[in-house]
């Protein structure tokens, strides 16, 4: 166990009270933030490998630099808590639950991926661990989520504790006027819901210098009355103690709260964007050398003496074979049934284990077509 | 009891059998520009019947979130006009939740009240009826009622149904449409159209409002000795194929009218299908008598809107043919 300082981690906006300045972590729960954030780091860059060789395609969008928020939000949080965050999804679908053979498989397009390879890089949902999914459409997610913010009241009774809604957006969608349309509804109505902005600094390819009016850029004042609580999103242990202090301010009926995580994400926004057209590669290497989130647990670790480098660099090279291994095992997946096209787009018969394609869904005739007569 | 009483008939009692049930829109608290909601805040109290900001893309994803966690939510875009500013929300979350969750979420337990059509004077943005642009998504059912009886029937069954609803209520009908609505909970199947009337020569379909005025055109065609069926589609999402097939097998001529302009109208889709299902027993034409490929004019309306006449123009023109 030792004590960490957390001074300068935080900002807040509207509020009496504000999250710790220190926190004290054990050697197991830091080893624990490590492990995860190398294996999600890991993942990602196989996935940026997998991408160029092919064998993904379509859209992907990695997360890699913004692992600690994904992880410390985790652990502020039980399984009761709703979340649902952008396309930017991997890691989070990693963290409720999943694996990394499920999320490759899906990215490969094969029957054991989250849906059966139907969604591809956006689409991990999880239903026993209040995952809501990755959302393809920019700031969509967030209405949905004051719904979900809504449920959560509705079904604790009054005076008690309630699981919270946690709608994850970026700095891009920042900007979009439903993200305002939802926040001021859960303002109204007095909703758990945090409205939770992870700040990468880039909309896609522009800056956030150039995309809001906001000064600073700080997204955590955009409730205007609404509270708001700037964390440091590269300091695994702010956010999970800052995460703590929001969770309980919207559990107990305070209303929603604006969180706005400063993060820095190294690919580009995209594969299609190499990500070094809008700014330069010593930005991301002064970052890589100066904030990396997996870096800084590390540090903790040997500076506290509970790990040293030696050790650290074995789990990493455990952890690298255990992508690899399970990239492998995604990959010998079978491809899905000609049938999964058609299944699900509405509810089907819950008695039959296979459901049957509805009538009513109707498919062009390719045997009666003109070209195979 | 009239179009408006019956939905709130229908309302009344989805809440009154399921308590997750909660209704939300502008206004509706006090019970909505067309009184469709009236008596329910009452009865159900404000944590159920509730009023929401002038905001249809966050009612709409309110919704969704709602209907996410299994609960029961009943929308009201107050014109189907306004429905725009919702419409990636219900075609690109709602109707597509289950498929791309891989049936791990849905949001059956959404149903989407909005008025529509024309109603004398409501001009461009008061009077548009958008059902085409929603049956062009997989994952809606799109519903509308022509008539009282239907109304408290089908709204209920899209309120059960486990697929998300767009329910749109002819404005026009609120008041006008008078019927004995049954006092008990009954559900009329989603997918099944009704022959209104049966006949021979020709099959006419229509669905809500639309039906009056396709009423009226087939009575001047009785007039004239020609003897039409009347088809009400009622659910345009998924639509009863068999019934307009078997019909036209019949009779071998095909008018389809809505009040929507009309390239890339739903009845584009009846007809192209007919003549894929029915091809060798056409005897004339398929015609479509719609709105013009124009927006919604207010001084223009009666020439707009196709009426009896000129749907009785096109029964003539596939008797003549």
């Amino acid at each position: 166990m030792a004590t960490f300082d957390l001074e300068g981690t935080f900002k807040t906006h509207n509020l009496d009270t504000a999250p710790p300045t220190s926190t004290e972590a054990t050697e197991e729960e830091l080893l624990d933030y490590f492990k995860t954030m190398y294996t999600m780091r890991r993942m990602e860059i196989t996935c940026d490998n997998e991408y160029k060789s092919r064998a993904i395609r379509g859209f992907c969008h990695l997360y890699d630099g913004q692992e600690a928020i994904a992880t410390g939000i985790n652990d502020a949080f039980t399984q009761e808590d709703s979340w649902i965050t952008s396309y930017r999804c991997h890691c989070v679908a990693l963290i409720r639950g999943g694996s990394v053979e499920k999320v490759l498989a899906e990215l490969f397009g094969l029957q054991n991926g989250y849906t059966k390879g139907k969604g591809g890089s956006m689409h991990f949902y999880n239903k026993e661990h209040n995952f809501y999914g990755g959302q393809g459409i920019v700031g969509a997610q967030v209405p949905v989520g004051v719904g979900l913010a809504f449920a959560n009241k509705y079904k604790t009774p009054e005076g008690e504790h309630m699981p919270v809604a946690l709608s994850a957006y970026g700095d891009g969608a920042a900007n979009q006027g439903q993200i305002w349309e939802a926040a001021n509804m859960a303002a109204l109505w007095k909703l758990p819901a945090i409205f939770c902005c992870e700040n990468n600094s880039y909309g896609m390819g522009t800056s956030v210098e150039r995309h809001t009016s906001n000064p600073d850029g700080d997204y955590y004042k955009m409730g205007n009355a609404i509270p708001g609580v700037k964390i440091d999103g590269m300091n695994v242990l702010s956010v999970r103690e800052g995460m703590k202090f929001v969770k309980e301010y919207c559990a107990s009926g305070n209303g929603p709260i604006y969180v706005e995580m400063n993060t820095y994400r190294y690919h580009g926004h995209s594969m299609s964007d190499p990500g070094t057209t809008y700014r330069s590669r010593d930005e991301i290497a002064a970052t890589r050398s100066a904030r990396d989130p997996i870096e800084f647990v590390k540090k903790c670790l040997i500076e506290n003496n509970m790990k040293d480098e030696a050790e650290l660099k074995e789990i990493e090279k455990s952890i690298r074979k255990e992508v690899q291994a399970a990239a492998k095992k995604a990959k010998s997946s079978p491809i899905p049934p000609m049938e999964e096209l058609y299944n699900y787009v509405y509810a089907e018969d819950g008695t039959k284990e296979k459901a049957e394609k509805q009538k009513f869904i109707r498919m062009p005739q390719y045997k009666n077509s003109v070209q195979n007569a | 009891m009239n179009l408006f009483t019956a939905i709130n008939e229908g309302m009344r009692t989805a809440m009154q059998t399921d308590p997750t049930a909660i209704t939300f829109g502008e206004d509706v608290a006090f019970g909505g520009v067309f009184r469709c909601s009236v008596g329910l805040r009452e009865e159900f109290g404000a944590d159920r019947v509730f009023n929401t900001p002038l905001c249809e893309q966050g009612i709409a994803g309110f919704g969704i979130g709602y209907a996410a966690m299994g609960g029961t939510a009943i929308a009201e875009i107050q014109f189907a006009d306004y429905i725009f500013p919702a419409f990636d929300q219900l075609v690109n979350e709602a109707a597509k939740f289950r498929y791309r969750s891989g049936n791990q979420w849905n949001c059956g337990g959404l149903t989407v009240r909005t008025p529509c059509g024309a109603v004398g004077h409501g001009g461009h943005y008061h009077s548009q009826s958008p059902e085409a642009y929603f049956t062009h998504t997989p994952g809606l059912k799109v519903v509308m009622p022509r008539g009282p009886v239907d109304a408290k029937g089908l709204l209920l069954a899209s309120i059960r149904s486990p697929d998300p609803v767009i329910f749109m209520e002819p404005k026009v009908l609120y008041r006008a449409a008078v019927e004995d609505v049954p006092d008990e909970d009954y559900e009329i199947e989603l997918g099944k159209g009704e022959i209104m009337r049966q006949g021979t020569d020709v099959t006419v379909v229509g669905w809500g409002g639309q039906l009056r005025v396709l009423e009226k055109a087939c009575d001047l065609a009785e007039q004239n000795g020609i003897s039409c069926e009347l088809i009400d589609l009622k659910t345009l999402a998924p639509w009863d194929v068999e019934i307009v097939t078997e019909s036209v097998m019949k009779t071998g001529k095909l008018v389809v009218s809505h009040e929507a302009p009309l390239t890339g109208g739903f009845a584009a889709e009846i007809s192209s299908t007919i003549q894929e299902e029915c091809f060798l027993s056409l005897e004339a034409p398929v015609q479509r008598v719609c709105g013009a490929d124009t927006p919604f004019p207010l001084v223009f309306e009666k020439y707009y809107v196709p009426d009896d006449l000129k749907n009785f123009e096109a029964i003539k023109k596939v008797m003549n043919y």
